[in-house]
């Protein structure tokens, strides 16, 4: 008998605290592969932001940070900077990264910090239990917006699209976690990233479109559909900036 | 050999900090620590540290939890409103115990006050305004010597007792030019294997994780006796006052840092131009407040004062801490102005009596 497939060792035996039908956990699993086949898991820190993936420090099986509110790229830059020779990741969900962290994601890809984002939208706060963020979609209903998200609260957040106009980064790529092949090209994408930090190239991100299907209230299935269907109309997929081989550090 | 250079306060403490091995230091300009962070941008690449000018005082406390969590040795610096960002930073690295100096040099407040130097920082160095039960070390230089001094002394408390630890002036001692002794060699070392997160867990057979939460509240609990009972061994340890005047019994003024410094010449003055022998007290630090040494320095005095750049935030805690027969008055202002010689002299000889005065409540 032969193991044709079997957990990968990026994670920890602990289990998810994800609801069930959330994509938390199969993009988990992807850089957790990632970080297996590229072999740097015993030279990768993690940083766990605040949202439903706070305790991404315990599911990655790395050394791990856990960051406060909107301050990972921060906590990474004075970890990446002790460590120059280390693999740094953050994972963020977008009330993190997109709102109270705005200043931080801009300023660490300003400077070209060599480190990889893991940024998960699902235009929600999940954790807080399915309230406004910056990338709700236009009429999404939360709880915050119970009549649907209307103009005067703002529009999307394109996270992506505005890191991607600082010219000197590195990588920049929005995909989504909605069916097999997305999936699969979602794990490409996160792979291009770290390639990008172990290269020196600096700063890279992988935006991924997510569900909330409790937030959202919708069944896991059709929450998937709307990612596909829906989501994709404001947050467009594809890569955004690539800037090829040239060492940045 | 010992190095001597006249140095403003600000550049004298970033000298010395690169001299003691700091290894990162992250910062964002705020008057009056400016030249602090401006000496730093050029001695800390220059000899192969980490220099980072952050977008906020938010982010460079955060760049600091990351770099002190990866087992570097850091510090960084601000003022007053720069401080209050910084809070949950603090409270973030008192909770995952991460050992680092943060320089305040206040200025005037509240809100964005004044530039000018006061002390009315005490209550958010001292207490914080970080959430949760928490302590950081607060030491209180009162010379650019002091200063250069304590930031050597906040690495070795900071990493014995993986603490973050503050060393707070005012703006008077930073901006004023004095002759130091610099370090010459940097701090030893402490091990950090056992806990920073450095990515080389599999080395290491355990994963480090630097982490403040507990969401199970007995686990929490846990943690929070852990914490006190290395808050007790602080205070027991380190709290310190120098009594100026030890031949002097017939009252005392307490104070610290630049109204320490005034204090001295004002018990000189009551000594020979009124023959009263009053000592003056120099609190060092603030947190651990030195409690024990401070009752035994005024016992059976009648009076003593209390002189701060403050509207009475330390005379609430001499009062508090003292809980003595000796009636404790107060002189002080704050806003920018220094309080003077002739301030503490005449509060003394007004209030030695019995006479109250208006103080903060």
């Amino acid at each position: 008998m032969s193991i044709v497939f079997k957990k990968t060792t990026g994670l920890t035996d602990k289990p998810f605290s994800y609801c069930p039908g959330c994509t938390h956990g199969i993009i988990h699993r992807l850089v957790a592969e990632v970080l297996e086949e590229l072999n740097i898991l015993d030279r990768t820190i993690t940083i766990a932001s605040v949202g439903c993936s706070v305790f991404a420090y315990d599911y990655f099986n790395t050394d791990a940070l856990q960051a406060p509110h909107g301050r990972a790229p921060a906590v990474a830059t004075g970890v990446k900077r002790m460590h120059p020779e280390k693999i740094v990741f953050t994972y963020q969900g977008d009330g993190d990264l997109a709102s109270i962290g705005a200043a931080e994601i801009i300023h660490a890809a300003n400077r070209n910090e060599n480190i990889t984002v893991i940024f998960v939208n699902n235009a929600i706060y999940g954790m807080t239990g399915g309230q406004m963020a910056p990338t709700t979609l236009p009429n999404q209903v939360t709880t915050t917006t119970p009549l649907g998200r209307e103009i005067i609260t703002g529009a999307p957040i394109k996270m992506s699209e505005m890191i991607a106009t600082m010219d000197h980064i590195a990588y920049v790529e929005r995909c989504m976690a909605a069916d097999g092949p997305s999936i699969m090209k979602t794990k490409r994408a996160i792979r291009k990233a770290f390639e990008c930090q172990i290269n020196q190239e600096g700063f890279s991100m992988v935006e991924v479109l997510s569900s909330c299907n409790i937030g959202w209230k919708m069944s896991p299935v059709d929450s998937l559909t709307y990612i596909k269907n829906t989501m994709t109309q404001t947050f467009p997929l594809g890569v955004f900036k690539e800037r090829k081989h040239e060492t940045n550090h | 050999m010992s190095q001597v250079e006249f140095l403003k306060g600000n550049e004298a403490i970033a000298k010395a900090a690169m001299l003691y091995g700091i290894d990162a230091f992250f910062g964002y300009p705020i008057t009056p620590q400016n030249e602090l962070i401006e000496t730093m941008s050029h001695v800390m690449p220059a000899n192969h540290r980490v220099f980072v000018q952050a977008e906020s005082e938010v982010a460079a406390i955060n760049m600091i939890y990351g770099a002190a969590g990866a087992g570097g040795r850091v510090m960084t610096s601000s003022s007053s409103v720069g401080i209050a960002l910084k809070q949950e930073g603090i409270s973030y690295c008192a909770g995952a115990e991460l050992p680092c100096v943060i320089v305040s040099v206040s200025r005037s407040g509240p809100g964005l006050g004044g530039i000018l130097p006061a002390q009315s920082d005490y209550h958010q160095s001292v207490y914080g305004g970080g959430n949760g039960d928490y302590r950081v070390i607060v030491l209180a230089p009162a010379s650019v010597q002091e200063a250069v001094n304590d930031v050597g002394k906040a690495i070795q408390l900071a990493e014995k007792y993986r603490n973050p630890a503050m060393v707070l002036l005012d703006g008077a001692i930073a901006q004023m030019m004095a002759s130091v002794v610099l370090p010459t060699q940097p701090l030893p070392r402490v091990d950090t294997t056992s806990w920073a997160a450095t990515g080389d867990f599999k080395t290491r057979g355990t994963r480090n994780v630097i982490n403040s939460l507990y969401l199970d509240p007995a686990k929490l609990y846990a943690h929070n006796q852990h914490l006190q009972a290395k808050y007790r061994e602080i205070a027991r340890n380190e709290a310190l006052l120098v009594d100026h005047h030890p031949d002097h019994h017939d009252g005392a003024i307490i104070a610290y840092g630049t109204s320490a410094k005034i204090a001295i010449g004002a018990a000189q003055r009551l000594k020979e131009e009124h023959g009263i022998k009053v000592k003056c007290i120099q609190l060092r630090t603030l947190w651990p407040f030195p409690k024990q040494a401070l009752r035994e320095a005024i016992k059976d005095m009648p009076f003593a004062l209390v002189a701060e750049m403050s509207m009475g935030q330390l005379f609430q805690d001499v009062l508090a801490f003292t809980r003595s027969d000796t009636v404790i008055g107060y002189v002080g202002k704050a806003g920018g102005e220094i309080i003077t010689s002739d301030d503490i002299v005449n509060g003394y000889l007004q209030q030695m009596g019995g006479e109250q005065i208006e103080h903060s409540v």
